[in-house]
């Protein structure tokens, strides 16, 4: 028995240490991997991030360096703190601070003293930094916007968010991505690959040297060039034009689908998102709820179209063969139902065709085709539903499918819609005439509105539009290169394409024509409202005007969208008219056109509903004159802030 | 005609196993001190390099030991024992503190360690003494005898701040049990150590309620003649006394750093912050220790790749810590290895000290296998967290001369003896 104590003890403890190893590197041990040992070290070697040119070759977004001083605290010696903060432009308390923290966070390891330095700062720095030992300059590469236009086309980068982290294995802490715009479609052409270093640490973070003499160690790979669709003048004079307006332009060239100009006012000087102003900036206009500068107007705000719609119902109705284009339909200032009159209209000639019907724009006549064609069937959610997918082959009603990420669906009604809000054929076609003229559930953005002019104009297809023109050495998708077909025969086109000229000749926008150049339009005007105080509260009705140029082989579709603007010709009409312009001659001969747009703004009215007093609207409400503005006119508040650098 | 095969009685098994570890043991120092390129083995810039000096000076040790005569070691263990309570004594006068502890001669250079070196001398006493004729370790009388050959030594070294070498002592236990000492101390040694862990990990109350149950369980169902009523209850007495003892222990004669390994071993500390202070601090030994070992996975990094053994990320990786290496590099399989020929060699070693015929040598081949399994225990237990920490080296893979020769001398005077068993004296 004595002989066994031992023996028995040693073989005792020889299998809990074997359990015991067991249970720390089999059982509970995650696969090893190289990058997430914090014995490693990874340097990561960025690579130049793609530039971004515009439709015609020139240089849009660049990169420049950025300095950041760095400082490694244990190797920092007695110094001049005053110099160095004068040179810094920081108090002594901020360097004590900056100094205190980097100290807690490791005296061994480099911190950021000073980010981002301008090149100006940086030359008068570069000479005096080596007085101070521990201090040294570290460069990095920043975004350099060549403009000062398009926000919100270009985007921005920023450091990637926790979340971004988590879910993709390629960005760490403290790396770069693209934030909005084509920063963030494009991010995985622009940015390249980075390159990856191992380095052997040892227990106090320091280097020893490359981990297995740098086996695993990548080189990175650039990021690629980018073409964009965009004509950065026609862009920069469309930012112009809506400068003290709010809404957004969107032009697209029909036979490619290729957006031109993609204008949301108000916008941002690009270069405030650049650098050491970044966050404080972003906040500042993050914050700006009434304006919203952020808000890219021109693909997410989400309107009724107003009387652009009617050409859609015009063309439904001559598909569905409940019209030709020679019935004439009377209008008495209004569609009446038995007395009742459903909706009203303004004074021109009856009975109407269908050619002066869409050039008057007369609300009766299209309440009538609409009427005919919900008709045509035997219960109203049957004729609804026709009408819907008819609509919805505009693109409408859906995400269009560009290749930017923001944007809304709007709103296009079928049967189901009517059936689930009255019950199942509990209502007919004269509870939803308004559909007819753009005005009651129809809701479209105004990418959506310039892509059904597109559509029109290529007389029945148009291409996804796209923001994409070329990428260095690579095709773009196919999707956008393939046309899409409406359901509409393209015989039916010419008619209503021949209405929308008329608008121009002797119709609602007769005022706007352009000599020498052959333009379609169809102007709009739409209802809104806004709860103040809890009341709804309507406001002055948006401006809206489609238009497509010239008539034959279409250059050019617009669509211009003015907040609280009131009829479609008096601001986005204009607003449009110019564009078509100096797109298609290059120059501005319509000076007085132009004179007129730089010289009134919507600033006033968009103060009334934040003024807290009584206002009035549409009619009520006064033109407000202001000094002409032009390229270099400051209108950003933010812009005007002297940077303390520059 | 025995006398002709001499050269060649020695126990191969025991030797082979020696050489594995320190070999082992060699090639982990050298993987946890290098630095970038190894230019040579004899690099005396590094561990790894003196570390193949020490062992070739081994040799030479293992040589003569086996060359002298095996009566050598018993005509004069007590002088050997004399010798070295001296040189313990020297310390005191001529000792060098490295780390707050007063264990070294510096001897040009070199240091020297005399507390290793008493283990061998203890055994070599403490056999002796056993194997006299006029010892009968039964007696109560001759057991103090005996345990003050131990103890000397042990307060010696404990007076230098050597708490963990005193520790190592305990390991004697092992062989009185084996010659005689009753079984009583046995079951008092086991009661005592639960007393102490139920008492500091959860309070006096429970230990002392515990102790009740089996006090009494025992008293009434455990025996068949049942003695009076008033021994159990004055044994529960002096356990109370027993387990406030250990309280005041613990809370007032324990120097800060034993309380927190105590404490750590425990899992005494509950709050997250002041634990995540810790593994900083007083943790960070065996939490780098730990996580060295857990990454190396099943088959490990492989040899010279380890990343934490390369960055030097656990302390004092080549002395104490040295498992930790293996467990980075050689994986499950390595490190269980290890475990395994460590067991081996030590079940090897009783095995030989039962064939004895003398008690000498089997008392010493006793204390040899309780000593090296004492240092397994504790260095290996340590350096995976199942033991609180004590800073003792593994044996025979440990970088360090004095420890390494040693246990060398340890080992090869049992061989020597061994290899005497059959021959008549």
């Amino acid at each position: 028995m004595r002989k066994l104590l031992l023996l028995s003890t040693i073989a005792f403890v020889g299998l809990v240490f074997i359990a015991r190893l067991f249970y720390l590197q089999v059982y509970n041990e995650d696969p090893y991997s190289l990058l997430d040992d914090n014995a490693i070290r990874k340097v990561y070697d960025y690579p130049k991030r793609g530039y971004i040119y515009d439709r015609n070759g020139k240089l849009l977004v660049a990169n420049q360096p950025s300095y950041d001083v760095m400082f490694i605290p244990r190797e920092v010696k007695p110094l001049d703190t005053l110099e160095l903060c004068n040179l810094l432009k920081i108090t002594k308390e901020d360097f004590i601070n900056f100094y205190e923290k980097a100290y807690r966070y490791s005296p061994r390891l480099p911190s950021v003293f000073i980010p981002q330095l301008s090149r100006m700062e940086y030359a008068v720095l570069q000479e005096k930094i080596r007085k101070y030992e521990g201090f040294y300059i570290q460069k990095r590469s920043l975004r350099d916007y060549q403009t000062t236009i398009g926000a919100n086309v270009l985007g921005d980068i920023g450091e990637v968010n926790n979340y971004i982290i988590e879910n993709d294995p390629y960005y760490k802490s403290g790396d770069l991505i693209g934030k909005q715009g084509v920063e963030l479609s494009y991010e995985e052409v622009l940015r390249g690959v980075k390159g990856i270093k191992f380095t052997q640490k040892d227990r106090f973070n320091r280097d020893i040297g490359p981990y297995k003499d740098g086996i695993y160690d990548t080189l990175p790979e650039p990021g690629k060039d980018i073409t964009i669709t965009i004509d950065s003048e026609l862009q920069e004079y469309g930012e112009l034009l809506m400068r003290h307006k709010h809404g957004g332009i969107i032009a697209i060239e029909p036979s490619s689908g290729e957006i031109i100009a993609m204008v949301s006012a108000p916008s941002y000087n690009p270069n405030l998102l650049v650098g050491r102003q970044r966050s404080r900036n972003f906040t500042k206009l993050y914050n700006d709820t009434i304006a919203k500068p952020l808000f890219d107007r021109s693909l997410k705000a989400q309107y009724p179209p107003g009387s652009p719609f009617k050409v859609l119902s015009a063309l439904i109705g001559l598909q569905e063969k409940v019209v030709t284009t020679q019935d004439q339909f009377s209008c008495r200032h209004g569609y009446y139902l038995g007395n009742r009159r459903l909706t009203g209209c303004h004074s021109h000639a009856s009975p109407l065709s269908m050619n002066q019907g869409i050039a008057q724009s007369c609300n009766a006549y299209f309440v009538n085709v609409y009427r005919r064609i919900i008709d045509k069937y035997a219960k109203p959610a049957e004729g609804m539903d026709v009408w819907s997918n008819h609509v919805k082959s505009f693109g409408l009603g859906d995400y269009l499918g560009y290749d930017l990420k923001i944007g809304n669906k709007g709103r296009v009604p079928d049967g189901a819609f009517y059936d689930k809000w009255y019950g199942e054929n509990r209502w007919s076609s004269t509870y939803n005439i308004s559909n007819a003229i753009g005005q009651g559930e129809v809701e479209t953005t105004p990418i959506q509105l310039a892509n059904m002019v597109a559509a029109i104009s290529n007389r029945g297809f148009y291409y996804t539009p796209h923001i994409i023109k070329s990428i260095e050495g690579e095709e773009i998708d196919e999707k956008y290169t393939t046309p899409n077909y409406t359901t509409i025969d393209k015989e039916h086109f010419e008619p209503v394409v021949q209405g929308m000229f008329d608008v121009y000749n002797g119709g609602t926008a007769y005022s706007l024509r352009v000599p020498g150049i052959d333009i379609c339009g169809k102007t709009g005007t739409a209802e809104n409202f806004m709860r103040i105080d809890g009341k709804r509260t309507q406001l002055t009705d948006h401006s809206i005007f489609v238009a497509f140029a010239p008539k034959d082989n279409p250059k050019i579709a617009i669509a211009v969208f003015v907040e609280n603007g009131y009829w479609g010709s008096r601001f986005a009409g204009r607003i449009a008219s110019l564009m078509i312009e100096k797109y298609i001659r290059g120059e501005i001969t319509m000076t007085a056109m132009e004179n007129w747009i730089l010289t009134h703004s919507l600033e006033d009215e968009y103060a009334k509903p934040y003024s807290g007093k009584e206002f009035g609207i549409n009619r009520q409400s006064a033109l407000q004159v202001i000094d002409k503005i032009t390229k270099d006119t400051v209108v950003n508040p933010l812009s005007t802030r002297p940077s303390p650098f520059k | 005609m025995q006398r002709d095969f001499r050269g060649l009685n020695f126990d191969w098994i025991t030797i082979a196993l020696f050489l594995l570890l320190v070999g082992f043991g060699w090639l982990n120092i050298m993987s946890a001190s290098h630095s970038g390129e190894v230019t040579s083995y004899f690099d005396m810039n590094h561990p790894y390099g003196k570390q193949s000096v020490f062992i070739i000076f081994t040799f030479f040790l293992i040589i003569l030991i086996l060359a002298l005569d095996a009566k050598f070691y018993e005509r004069f263990a007590s002088i050997i024992y004399f010798i070295s309570i001296l040189s313990l004594l020297g310390l005191f006068v001529f000792g060098k503190n490295v780390n707050g502890a007063l264990a070294w001669y510096s001897i040009g250079g070199m240091t020297l360690q005399p507390s290793e070196f008493a283990k061998f001398a203890t055994s070599l006493a403490l056999a002796k003494y056993i194997s006299d004729l006029q010892t009968n370790m039964k007696t109560f009388k001759d057991q103090i005898k005996a345990a003050g050959i131990i103890v000397l030594p042990a307060v010696l070294i404990l007076l230098q701040n050597d708490a963990g070498s005193t520790v190592v002592y305990a390991a004697f236990f092992f062989v009185f049990y084996r010659e005689g000492l009753q079984q009583i101390y046995l079951v008092i040694a086991v009661f005592l150590i639960l007393l102490a862990v139920l008492a500091l990990k959860f309070n006096v109350v429970v230990a002392v309620l515990v102790a009740a149950v089996l006090i009494f369980g025992h008293h009434f169902f455990g025996q068949r003649k049942r003695p009076q009523i008033i021994q159990p209850i004055a044994i529960l007495l002096a356990c109370i006394a027993v387990a406030f003892g250990i309280k005041y222990f613990y809370n007032n004669i324990l120097q800060f750093h034993q309380k927190d390994r105590i404490s750590i071993w425990l899992r005494l500390e509950s709050d997250p912050d002041k634990l995540h202070e810790m593994k900083q601090t007083i943790l960070y030994n065996l939490n780098e220790s730990e996580k060295a070992i857990s990454s190396g996975g099943l088959t490990g990094k492989g040899f010279m790749q380890g990343t934490r053994t390369t960055g030097k990320f656990v302390p004092e990786q080549h002395t104490d810590y040295i498992f930790s290496t293996v467990g980075e590099e050689w994986g499950f399989l390595g490190s269980a290895l290890v475990v395994l020929l460590f067991v081996a060699l030590l079940l090897r070693i009783l095995y030989l000290a039962e064939l004895q015929k003398s008690q000498f040598s089997r008392v010493y081949g006793y204390c040899v296998a309780s000593l090296l399994f004492f240092h397994f225990l504790i260095n290996i237990g340590m350096v995976m967290g199942l033991i609180p920490t004590i800073g003792i080296p593994l044996p025979f893979f440990s970088y360090g001369g004095s420890a390494l020769w040693a246990f060398t001398i340890l080992l090869f005077i049992f061989v020597k003896l061994d290899s005497n068993r059959i021959n008549e004296w």
